[in-house]
C-alpha cells in the first residue's frame, strides 16, 4: 500500500491513498487519463506508459528487455520510461510520483 | 431531454463503450445488461493464470465497481435479453421492457458446437466464461491426462498452460497445422515445434468423431484410428461463431456476423454493433472482416461512442493481437492473409526471438513477432502511417530496428 501521484497529459494531479496492485490496475481503477491498460497488465500493449520522477527511478527499476522493445520507439521515450503494468506497487513506493504520458 | 443508452452484452468492448460514452460527453443515462454474474472481467487470463489453482482465481475486473457507480451506469447482472423491439425502440429482459434511444449490441461470440458423439458430456468443458474456467481448474492436478480438441489460439494456450500444472496434455487438430486460420505454415511449425519441446502430444490432420466414457476414464476417438486418446477431461477449442441470433431475430442485416458500416452502425440507425459479433468492411483490406479480438472490441467501443455523440470518425484501427504460452510471447500486427511475400528476421530454430514480415506487392500487411517487442513495436508504427519498411532492411538482423524504422520514416519524406 502506498500514495501514489499520477500527473496526466493534460497537467491534472490525481493522488491516490492506499494504492495497490500495479501503477496501471491503480491508474485504471482510478480514471487517470492516458492510463488505458488495453491488454489488461501482460506487457503487450504499451497503453500504460508513464516517466517516473527520476528521484525514484532506484526504487522503481529499470524496464526489462521486452518491456523496453515495447518503449523504445515512443516518440517521449526517456530513461525514465516504464509500463505502469509492469510496476508493482509497494510500501517502499510510497511518495511516488509518475508522469503519465497518454497517447 | 436526455437519451438513455442500452448496452447489451458485458465483455471487453461493452466496458470500454462505458467509459468513452462518458468521456466523450452522453449526459443520459447508461443501462448495461449482461448475463454473467459479475462485472465486465478481461477474458485472456481464463486461459492462462486464472486456470492455477494455486494463483488468482478470479480474473481481473476491467473497471471496479467504484466505476459504474461514479459515472452512473446501471449495470444488470444475470440479465438476459431475449428480443429486442425495434419498433417501440424496447429490449424485453424476461418479464420486463426496458426502453432505449441508441442500443448498443456487443454480443461477443459463441464457441463452435462440432458434431462429434458424446460432446455434451459431463467432462467436456469449453472456455469462454470464469464460471467454465473454474470448471476445469477444478479438474487440474499433477498428472492427470487432458485432451484439448483444436489446436487455435485457445487450444494451444490451454494446453500451455495446463502442461506447466503438470498435466499430460494431447492435442487434436483438424486442420493439416495449428493456427491455420491465424498465421502462416512457419509460424505453426514454430509452435507445433515449441509444445513438442514440452512434452505435449500433439496430432494434426485428426479429426474427432466420439467421446466414449470407459468408467472414470474419457477416450477420444478420431477419424481411421483404432486408438483412442484417454483422458480424465476435454476441452474443445473448435472455434468461435459470432453471437448473432438476437440481432437476427429481430430483422437486422446479418451475415455471418452483424454488419455495420464504418461508425459500427447497423442497419437500422439507431442500434451499433461492436466487437466479435459484426462485421466490418475494412478499406486496408478491401473486404468484410469479422475480428475476435479485444483490441477490435476496445476500438470500435470508440468508434461507437464518438458517433453516439455526434462526432463521426470511421473506424480504422491496426488489428493487433497478442498470446503467451509458455515463455513466448507472441505478438502479432494486420492480417497475414493473402501475402506474397514473407521475410524472416532473426532464427526460429536458433533462438525463441524472431519475427515474420508478411508483405503483399510490396506493401507490409502485418508482422507475427516472437518474444521481440520491438519488431512489434516498428510494424505497428509502420502500418499505422501506411509505411512499408524495405524487405531487405527487415531480413538483415545486424540492422537494429530503430534504423529500419528511421530509414523507412525517412525514405517517405524523400
Amino acid at each position: 500500500m502506498a500514495t501514489i501521484t499520477f500527473i496526466t497529459p493534460d497537467e491534472e494531479t490525481v493522488v491516490v491513498r492506499d494504492a495497490e496492485g500495479t501503477l496501471m490496475s491503480v491508474g485504471v481503477a482510478n480514471n487517470v487519463k492516458g492510463i488505458d491498460g488495453d491488454c489488461g497488465g501482460v506487457c503487450s500493449c504499451a497503453t500504460c506508459h508513464v516517466q517516473v520522477d527520476p528521484a525514484w527511478m532506484d526504487k522503481v527499476g529499470a524496464a526489462s528487455e521486452n518491456e523496453m522493445g515495447l518503449l523504445e520507439l515512443e516518440d517521449e521515450v526517456s530513461e525514465f520510461s516504464r509500463l505502469g503494468c509492469q510496476v508493482r506497487i509497494t510500501s517502499e513506493l510510497d511518495g511516488l510520483v509518475v508522469r503519465v504520458v497518454g497517447r | 431531454m436526455s437519451e438513455h443508452s442500452v448496452i447489451v452484452g458485458a465483455g471487453h468492448g461493452a466496458a470500454q463503450l462505458c467509459a468513452s460514452l462518458r468521456s466523450e460527453g452522453w449526459s443520459g443515462p447508461i443501462t448495461l445488461i449482461g448475463e454473467e454474474p459479475v462485472l465486465p472481467y478481461h477474458r485472456p487470463p481464463l486461459s492462462k493464470t486464472n486456470l492455477n489453482p494455486s494463483g488468482e482465481h478470479a480474473p481481473p475486473l476491467i473497471r471496479p465497481d467504484s466505476f459504474y457507480v461514479s459515472k452512473e451506469i446501471t449495470v444488470l447482472t444475470n440479465a438476459r435479453v431475449d428480443a429486442i423491439d425495434r419498433a417501440r425502440k424496447l429490449v424485453r429482459v424476461g418479464a420486463r421492457d426496458i426502453a432505449y434511444d441508441k442500443l448498443a449490441l456487443c454480443l461477443g461470440s459463441v464457441h463452435i458446437q462440432p458434431p462429434i458423439e458424446g460432446i455434451d458430456g459431463a467432462r467436456v468443458f469449453h472456455l469462454r466464461t470464469e464460471a467454465e474456467c473454474t470448471a476445469i481448474r477444478s479438474r487440474v492436478r499433477p498428472g492427470a491426462r487432458a485432451v484439448i480438441i483444436g489446436g487455435g489460439f485457445i487450444g494451444l494456450e490451454v494446453a500451455a498452460s495446463l502442461r506447466r500444472l503438470g498435466l499430460e496434455i494431447t492435442v487434436l487438430e483438424r486442420a493439416p497445422r495449428v493456427l491455420s486460420r491465424v498465421t502462416s505454415p512457419e509460424m505453426s511449425a514454430f509452435f507445433e515445434q515449441l509444445h513438442r519441446q514440452e512434452g505435449v502430444r500433439l496430432f494434426c490432420d485428426t479429426l474427432v468423431e466420439r467421446i466414449t466414457e470407459n468408467g472414470d476414464v474419457l477416450e477420444v476417438w478420431s477419424k481411421g484410428s483404432s486408438e483412442s486418446h484417454k483422458a480424465d477431461f476435454v476441452v474443445l477449442g473448435a472455434g468461435a461463431a459470432p453471437n448473432d441470433a438476437l440481432a437476427r431475430s429481430c430483422g437486422l442485416d446479418v451475415d455471418s456476423g452483424i454488419v455495420v458500416n464504418e461508425y459500427n452502425q447497423t442497419s437500422d440507425p439507431d442500434i451499433y454493433a461492436l466487437g466479435d459479433c459484426c462485421t466490418q468492411f475494412r478499406p486496408l483490406y478491401q473486404r468484410r472482416i469479422r475480428l475476435e479480438s479485444v483490441q477490435n472490441a476496445l476500438d470500435q467501443a470508440k468508434t461507437v461512442a464518438a458517433s453516439l455523440n455526434g462526432k463521426n470518425t470511421p473506424h480504422d484501427a491496426v488489428p493487433w493481437f497478442w498470446s503467451d504460452q509458455y515463455e513466448v510471447k507472441l505478438q502479432m500486427v494486420g492480417l497475414s492473409d493473402g501475402f506474397n511475400r514473407m521475410v524472416v528476421r532473426g532464427s526460429p530454430e536458433a533462438s525463441q526471438s524472431f519475427s515474420l514480415w508478411y508483405f503483399r506487392d510490396g506493401k507490409l500487411i502485418a508482422v507475427d513477432a516472437v518474444n521481440d517487442s520491438a519488431a512489434y513495436a516498428c510494424a505497428m508504427k509502420c502500418m499505422k502511417t501506411g509505411l512499408s519498411p524495405d524487405p531487405g532492411h527487415v531480413g538483415d538482423e545486424q540492422m537494429p530496428i530503430k534504423e529500419i524504422l528511421r530509414l523507412t520514416q525517412e525514405n517517405q519524406h524523400a
